[in-house]
């Protein structure tokens, strides 16, 4: 009896060591049976992302438009039309820019909507000798709103220069390929979303490092440690360098723009993660109940607590983040320092509530 | 009492349970080596980085190179000659080695399991486990059927002392009144069939799994050891390591120990074992293990140099988990005198840490992005421990005083969650790191833990 039954274990160590899975890495926390992730996911895809990705392909679409207006007849008005048009889609895009999974990971999505700074010897180059691939990961600094930006508002000294520029027909055939390729790039991530991918997306709750729920905590996180945090405000501020690099704020051309963007985003982080619709002051499932429903209101309320300290240092800041570092640079690296306690929060505490391991490890565990 | 431990070392048994845990052991370890291999963690953990974390005192450790993947054959090489009984003294010496270097080559991996084979393989090595049903036996033409006693009852006591200190360690106040960190992971096994839904998240099960998980560890070592019990014991040996090895990525543990815990049953037990594989090799090779000559009972050479060896070596065991005492602050803080001491899944702690290189004349600055010189890993092993933290604020010393920076300082400023707590302040920031020496001394620079954990 006692043998059978040690048989009988015996064959299910076998079989359990037939089917090893490796679940190393992606796990996320739920301390309540209550807790829906496929909500999470849900509430993410209809009520922010999708909305979001068709705003900005509106907005591309009319960026087009304007662009074709403005190479049939390249005068102030129509560039100050241009102009506009590029920084709503600009400002749009902060909303999106966090996101990277899907059909946005597959074309590296990202890398050729807003390197920067942009590479101006890359985009002349391209000009002058006329044909060129965008897509080519060479050109990933030579494309994108930061290369619009370079060629509305830097490719000549002021805005006569710019609007002579804009007879030669390499330079209009260089511009109308940037709107070109964003709106294309734009309308396959949305379509993939609005076809297939919203479905796959919001039933991927598994609890593993490649799941839809894991990448989007680790993408979140990444973005805000990296794409807000160091590229808009650490970078320039020099906290990375032994020196400030004032010429590597976003919008660099534009000027004015650069803090208008950034608050945008960092608006934008804390809205996903309370779960805050993207057009209204709806609230769905988010990391914020999530975190609620594991008992971990006290961080929930720091992080946001945290989110709004950053906003408040960044309002302290100028419109023009170049002039800003070079006149008083304390205010940025300040902005950092508050933006880094929100990084901690979520990269330490928040990852240890979700039990999420950064996404990138494999190993055994101990 | 001299007489008495006289008689002990002199008495004898029957060799059978050490044949069978011999063949356990270097397949076991040969599957382990292949496993890595195959998972291209040689490339990802020992060849690819930059950098290694090395032990104190084994900074002069190299990995090899390309020729890492010799190291690693070698030692699968001698797991399977363990395995077979072939050329045992040196199979065994060598899988020690070999273990053992590759295991020094990269402090991020330290994993109470790899730490465990170190310590059994060197046991072994004093054990004579190729003295019956090997190839070295049948080579000689020699077959004994008994040896010592105590050889057979050290790998008893060393798995007996894993447990029992894994048990231990389970006794403090965050594992047995919060329920932590296993309230963090369980939840996170929400895919598992019907119990993922349902007992995964309550709270209770978490407390039923932290205080017999405390116990099990505690008990299951004399249950094992009793007779009567042991068929019980070793069904819940089956049951406890197959749960924790589908909750958690432990690897090979729960096989290594499954395997390892047969060591308890009887002498018959182990014959029966053999007998089937003997018949299973006549099939295939047809040899007849049985027409061997038969010696009956193997005497120990060297017993003046091997028993003292082994008693020095189970009182390490037996004393360096507890060097944590010598040390002030919380030990799951400070970890000073954590490893080694079989605390065994333990603790969920995370860390961030970002670092400073500073010029100290002109007070310029920068942060440092740990992913240019470390792995995930690494990064991840670095960010809550502190003697990584300071040796990786030496080599980003190093190296930006090789790329001409001078006047070097290195401060850190380092958060770290411990089961649950929000994260603080890990690291005193205003320390220059950089002129801190590593040495068995506490390290001043931890700031203190603002909460109390109660236990042994």
């Amino acid at each position: 009896m006692i043998k059978r039954i040690v048989l009988v274990l015996l064959l299910g160590v076998i079989v359990y060591a037939c089917d090893e899975s490796d679940d190393n890495g992606g796990n996320l926390g739920n301390n309540n049976d209550d807790f829906n992730r496929a909500l999470l996911l849900a509430n993410v895809a209809d009520n922010y992302i999708i909305p979001a990705y068709q705003d900005l392909n509106t907005d591309l679409n009319d960026l087009v438009t304007v662009k074709n207006t403005f190479i049939v007849t390249p005068n102030q008005i129509n560039l100050d039309a241009l102009r506009a048009s590029w920084l709503k889609a600009y400002k749009t895009w902060q909303s999106v820019e966090m996101f990277n999974i899907g059909k946005a990971e597959e074309i590296l999505y990202s890398f050729q909507m807003n390197i920067y700074p942009t590479n101006i010897s890359d985009i002349e180059n391209n000009i002058s000798f006329g044909s060129y691939d965008l897509s080519n990961v060479n050109n990933n600094d030579a494309v994108g709103f930061p290369a619009l930006d370079y060629m509305l508002y830097g490719v000549a000294a002021d805005d006569s220069a710019i609007l002579a520029i804009y007879t030669d027909d390499k330079y209009t055939k260089y511009l109308s390929d940037l709107v070109g390729q964003m709106q294309s790039l734009t309308n396959t991530v949305l379509t993939d979303w609005t076809s297939s991918y919203r479905d796959t997306f919001v039933a991927s709750t598994e609890n593993t490092a490649t799941s839809a729920l894991n990448k989007l905590v680790n993408d979140f996180i990444f973005y805000f440690e990296k794409g807000l945090r160091a590229n808009k405000i650490g970078i320039p501020a020099g906290v990375f360098s032994a020196t400030p690099l004032s010429d590597k704020v976003e919008a660099l051309y534009n000027k004015e723009a650069s803090k208008e963007l950034v608050t945008i985003a960092l608006q934008a982080v804390q809205d996903v993660f309370n779960g805050k619709a993207y057009s209204t002051a709806a609230t769905g499932e988010s990391f914020k109940s999530y975190l609620v429903s594991l008992g971990r209101n006290d961080l929930a309320t720091l992080i946001n607590t945290r989110f709004n300290g950053a906003k408040e240092k960044i309002q302290l800041l100028s419109a023009n983040l170049k002039n800003q570092v070079e006149t008083d640079n304390t205010k940025m690296t300040e902005a950092y320092d508050a933006l880094q306690l929100a990084v901690v929060s979520l990269k330490v505490d928040m990852l240890q509530a979700f039990n999420v391991s950064v996404d990138y490890v494999d190993a055994d565990g101990d | 009492m001299k007489s008495k431990l006289k008689a002990y070392i002199d008495k004898k048994v029957d060799v059978a349970p050490l044949v069978v845990f011999r063949l356990g052991f270097g397949f076991i370890m040969l599957y382990s080596i292949t496993r890595f291999w195959s998972k291209g963690w040689i490339e990802t953990v020992y060849i690819n980085p930059k950098y290694h974390f090395k032990y104190y005192g084994f900074e002069w450790v190299k990995v090899l190179g390309d020729y890492t993947y010799v190291l690693f054959a070698l030692c699968g090489a001698a797991a399977f000659f363990v395995a077979i009984g072939f050329k045992y003294r040196l199979a065994i010496i060598t899988f020690f080695l070999s273990f053992t270097y590759i295991e020094l080559m990269e402090k991020a991996t330290y994993l109470n399991h790899y730490y465990f084979i170190s310590v059994l393989s060197f046991l072994m090595i004093f054990l004579p486990a190729n003295v019956s049903f090997s190839l070295d036996s049948f080579l000689n033409n020699k077959e004994y059927k008994k040896v010592p006693r105590w050889a057979i009852d050290s790998v008893k006591l060393l798995l007996t002392i894993v447990y029992f200190y894994a048990g231990l360690a389970k006794i403090n106040s965050d594992w047995l009144f919060k329920a932590m960190p296993l309230k963090i992971w369980l939840p996170s096994k929400y895919d598992l069939p019907i119990i993922g839904d349902t007992l995964m998240n309550q709270n209770w099960f978490h407390f039923l799994m932290s205080w017999s998980g405390m116990l099990y560890d505690l008990l299951i070592p004399f249950f094992l050891l009793y007779r009567k019990t042991r068929v019980i014991a070793f069904v819940f040996v089956i049951f406890f390591h197959v749960f924790t090895g589908v909750l958690f990525p432990i690897g090979m543990f729960p096989y290594v120990m499954i395997v390892s815990t047969l060591v308890f049953f009887d002498a018959g037990f182990h014959h029966r074992i053999i007998n089937f594989i003997s018949k299973v090799l006549k099939r295939l090779v047809k040899i007849d293990f049985q027409k061997l000559k038969i010696k009956s009972i193997y005497t120990l050479k060297y017993k003046r140099i091997i028993i003292p060896i082994v008693l020095l070596f189970f009182v390490l065991q037996l004393l360096i988990p507890f060097r944590y005492l010598l040390y002030p602050g919380e030990l799951f803080w400070t970890e000073e005198g954590y490893r080694f001491s079989w605390r065994v899944m333990l603790m969920e702690k995370m860390g961030h840490a970002t670092f400073k290189i500073v010029d100290s004349k002109t007070k310029q600055f920068f942060y440092v992005d740990n992913s240019d010189f470390l792995t995930p890993l690494q990064e991840k092993q670095m960010s809550f421990q502190p003697d990584f933290i300071l040796d990786y604020a030496h080599y980003l010393g190093n190296h930006f005083k090789n790329q001409g920076h001078k006047n070097i300082e290195v401060y850190v400023e380092s958060y770290v969650a411990l089961n649950g707590r929000l994260s603080k302040p890990f690291i005193d920031k205003e320390v220059n790191l950089y002129q801190e020496k590593e040495s068995f001394k506490h390290k001043y620079w931890i700031l203190p833990f603002k909460d109390d954990i109660k236990g042994l």
